[in-house]
């Protein structure tokens, strides 16, 4: 008898698990579920966009991060491309965390929930290689709405582009710079060790007028956002040196993380240091907050994307209008031989793209919001997404949005760098304008400037891995070698997991693009 | 009505009988009891028992096994589908062994002097109980291999403290912070909620309204709880700054240490769960015999006396199953760490279950199943050995 329950009983546990394992691995039927190949998608319109089109009765649903900027724009702009064409845009705006997560889940799985994603580009490498998104190449190529020629070379080349083929419609521009209080620093810093000395003279001092005792460096690294950047931007003038081609995170011929040598143990250093003259709290704030300060006149130094420069702009939040500098990110007099390990001076053969024997490596992190469209989506749907995408990041809306400090996105279009006028209307100075505009321009020409990560996994090797790793060595957790020695098993373990040979080779690709 | 000729039978006993042990048999003549009356308690076991089996399968045994089965898995993201790759042990190896093992375990470093003293006391506590759990009576060679096998178990919960606690340069991984939240919380929990209940229990005026405000922190969402700790413990824009500066502590963020982190951690969860404490308590505090007291202050006894030798006993059986609850409970702390600091800083606030989060989050399922399996582990462990431990002490009369 009671064998007899003991088979039943096995053979109900089997059954689970087997409706456990083919309920999680649809393999046998992936039809209703797989994307469909970009080559069979019908070809659109010419001018899949905004003007003339009729999109009534089609809803598109957009994932997106609730800033609350990015998502700001993305809403108020949805009734006027609903006026115009009935489209219907519902943007669903999650945390940051969250937007990989709940996209790369949507669409492995065939939910398709979401037609649309505007998100971050250097994930592309995991939702191309399944197939996932739609391939806008013709679209883009043939719609003067979207203007693709006036779009940056970097962003249209690099942020949108993966294999060869057009993913994104770029919204934003984004690098990292240093902004500087104009009315009490004269001369911003050019090196690391120039940002810690400015920062030293001026912490502790009442910088706006308050009374208060204010901070001379607020830089956000608050775990679980987006604060890992920053390191890479500390780090990036010791880690490469011979221009973009080098690549500041793996080696190019081993694909042996570099974040395990003097140089990177110099940079942790140092962003650490940072945090002597900073908030109290810094470990805890996020760009949000740190923004929130610097526009208060809290801080005389910040390292941002280009958001401080527009939200300085607002004089409903902002004390500091044409009180703001931007600067290049500072870089240093040495730099990483790479065959030793150890740090070498700076001179015409280590830093060959060294300024006054600055060897600068401004950080194209991120790289900007991007839009994409689901691949497996209805083709209605396919089409009134890009159709808004491209009306968003067409230079009407554009030229208007990248001026405003509430929308997050900054300037990607070449007219963006050559029409002052829409910069003027917003209150910068020709003089402001200029400063940050040329900070932007100096980082995107840079010969040396340091492409973020773009290959298979790079969430994983930088959002979980790396940030981690870094928020336990600023909380004193880890001292600088164990730290060092966590990113790199961390990241050796996932690229042995996803395959060494693929990873190198997208490496190799990731850096290989022209700007 | 026809029925099989026997009364209802409620012993659980009953369950073995031949004829619900005989499968088919049963089920032709439970569907001839069901044609003849619904009374039959064979009937009534088929109506009554399996649909209960069915959802217990489908509600627990499913995802447990599904879990399980994720444990030794990893999800790989194919084209238009997820892949579940067999690893073996791999996730429990990363945890254990590998790139984890800090995390998870914390920073190992030889104990100090003290460490070693507390670890001798503690490990001829363990040695002593297993002793009398062995030699205290009858026991099975399947019961003694499971204690000495929940005494090696508790020796090593105890190196690792001693070694991540009492070392120098020694860290805490996950599992021994969300030990401290456990056992630090459930003291603290047990003492102000029986203070609070001996004082509830008293004739003052206002005691209605009193239970009521201590009972509302128990009603608040944790999440809510977290938000709100979160901004009473920001010492620069809280609600709480002017008595942050006040004490000279406006430039003093709790965030940023550590064991203040920790200790924000177990005040918050303090404070939503004492009142749990405190009602079970006052309810077994209100049931008590007033005659006995009564009768024990005639003879003579001390306030003092009273409450050793006649409240703590009464109210004993009550207080373990409480202390087992808030165990089992505590261990799974998630909201307030995940709110109120992320789990930071670094990691030094992240509990067992908020690892887990944080991997499952980052669509690591396999290594968030292998925590949770973990977890299971230790908590059946410790929750089986804390009633063991008490049921030797108090047998019945």
């Amino acid at each position: 008898m009671v064998s007899r329950y003991r088979l039943v009983a096995a053979a109900i546990t089997a059954i689970f698990i087997a409706s456990a394992c083919s309920g999680a691995t649809p393999s046998s039927a992936p039809a209703s579920v797989a994307p469909a190949p970009s080559a069979t998608v019908a070809e659109p319109a010419p001018s899949a966009s905004a003007a003339g089109q009729d999109f009534t009765g089609v809803t598109v649903e957009l994932l997106t991060f609730n800033g609350p900027q990015i998502a700001e724009p993305l809403q108020r702009r949805a009734p006027d491309f609903e006026a115009l064409t009935g489209a219907k845009i519902n943007v669903v705006a999650v945390g940051f965390q969250e937007i990989y997560d709940k996209a790369i889940l949507d669409l492995s799985t065939g939910t398709n929930s979401f037609d649309a994603f505007v998100f971050n580009p250097q994930w592309l490498g995991d939702f191309t290689g399944p197939g996932y998104l739609e391939d806008l190449t013709s679209r883009v190529e043939s719609d003067p709405v979207v203007d693709w020629q006036d779009v940056g070379p970097f962003f249209r080349d690099f942020n949108a582009t993966y294999g060869g083929k057009v993913y994104t419609i770029p919204l934003d521009g984004d690098f990292h710079m240093v902004y500087y209080r104009s009315d009490l620093i004269d001369t911003p810093p050019k090196t690391w060790d120039d940002y810690l000395a400015v920062a030293a003279e001026h912490h502790g001092k009442d910088l706006n007028g308050d009374g208060e005792p204010d901070y001379g460096s607020c830089i956000a690294k608050k775990k679980g956002q987006q604060s890992f950047w920053w390191i890479i931007s500390v780090a990036g003038g010791l880690l490469q040196s011979k221009g973009t081609g080098e690549g500041a995170f793996f080696d190019t011929t081993t694909m042996q993380p570099l974040l395990n040598n003097e140089a990177f143990a110099k940079a942790l250093d140092t962003y650490k240091k940072t945090m002597d003259f900073g908030p109290p709290d810094e470990i805890n704030l996020g760009v949000g907050d740190t923004r929130g300060l610097f526009t208060t006149g809290r801080c005389a130094l910040s390292m941002d994307w280009g958001d401080i420069g527009t939200l300085a702009l607002d004089p409903a939040t902002s004390t500091v209008q044409d009180k703001v500098g931007a600067v290049i990110t500072p870089g240093w007099t040495q730099t990483l031989d790479r065959a030793t390990g150890k740090l070498v001076a700076c001179d015409a053969t280590t830093c060959p793209n060294a300024v006054d024997g600055v060897n600068y490596a401004p950080f194209a992190s991120f790289g900007g919001w991007s839009g994409a469209i689901n691949a497996a989506a209805a083709q209605e749907k396919k089409d009134a997404a890009y159709a808004f995408l491209a009306y968003m990041s067409a230079p009407a809306q554009s030229s208007e949005d990248v001026t405003l400090g509430k929308t997050g996105f900054n300037p990607y279009r070449t007219s963006h760098f050559e029409t002052r006028d829409v910069w003027k209307a917003v209150g910068m100075s020709d003089q402001a304008a200029d400063n940050y505009l040329g900070a932007i321009e100096a980082s995107l020409q840079n010969p040396n400037m340091v492409l973020d990560l773009r290959i298979p996994k790079t969430k994983e090797y930088e959002q979980d891995v790396l940030d981690v790793a870094v928020s336990q060595y600023i909380a004193g957790e880890l001292n600088a070698e164990e730290t060092m020695q966590q990113i790199t098993d961390g990241w050796n373990q996932i690229t042995d997991q996803v395959g060494r040979d693929a990873q190198l080779k997208a490496y190799q690709d990731s850096l290989g693009v022209q700007r | 009505m026809a029925s099989s000729g026997r009364p209802l039978d409620l012993d659980p006993r009953g369950v073995t009988n031949p004829d619900v042990t005989r499968g088919p048999r049963l089920h032709r003549r439970a569907i001839l009891s069901l044609g003849g009356g619904w009374r039959s308690d064979a009937a009534a076991r088929w109506v009554f028992i399996w649909p209960t089996v069915v959802v217990i399968l489908f509600l627990s045994i499913f995802p447990l096994v599904a879990s399980l089965t994720l444990a030794f898995s990893e999800l790989v993201f194919a084209r238009g589908r997820i892949e579940v790759d067999f690893v073996g042990l791999q996730n429990f190896q990363i945890l254990l062994f590998g790139t984890e093992r800090t995390h998870l375990l914390g920073l190992l470093k030889p104990p100090t002097p003290l460490g070693w003293v507390i670890f001798g006391l503690g490990l001829t506590v363990i040695l002593r109980s297993l002793v009398g759990s062995l030699t205290g009576g009858h026991v099975r060679p399947l019961g003694a291999l499971l204690r000495i096998a929940g005494a090696v178990l508790a020796a090593g919960l105890l190196w690792l403290v001693v070694q991540t606690l009492f070392s120098e340069g020694g860290r805490p991984g996950s599992l021994v912070v969300t030990m401290i939240y456990v056992f630090a919380g459930i003291v603290v929990q047990f003492l102000l909620g029986l203070g609070l209940a001996l004082l509830a229990v008293q004739p003052l005026a206002g005691r209605r309204f009193f239970r009521i405000v201590f009972m509302l922190p128990l009603t608040i969402t944790p999440i809510g709880v977290g938000y709100m700790f979160r901004m009473m413990t920001d010492t620069g824009k809280g609600p709480l700054e002017p008595i942050f500066g006040l004490l000279g502590m406006g430039q003093y963020t709790w965030v940023t240490d550590p064991w203040a982190a920790r200790i924000a951690v177990i005040i918050g969860d303090t404070w939503q769960w004492t009142p749990f404490v405190f009602i079970v308590l006052l309810a077994a505090l209100e049931g008590l015999d007033q005659e006995v007291r009564e009768a024990a202050f005639v003879d003579g006894a001390s306030h003092r006396q009273s409450f050793w030798h006649i409240t703590v006993p009464a109210i004993l059986p009550v207080s373990t199953t409480i202390v087992l609850i808030r165990l089992i409970e505590g261990f799974k702390i998630v909201d307030m760490p995940n709110i109120l600091t992320g789990g930071g800083p670094g990691t030094a606030t992240q509990s067992l279950t908020l690892q887990a989060y944080l991997d499952w989050r980052t669509l690591n399922l396999g290594r968030s199943a292998a925590i949770a399996y973990i977890l299971l582990f230790l908590v059946t462990v410790i929750a089986t050995g804390y009633v063991a431990w008490w049921r030797r002490r108090i047998r019945p009369v």
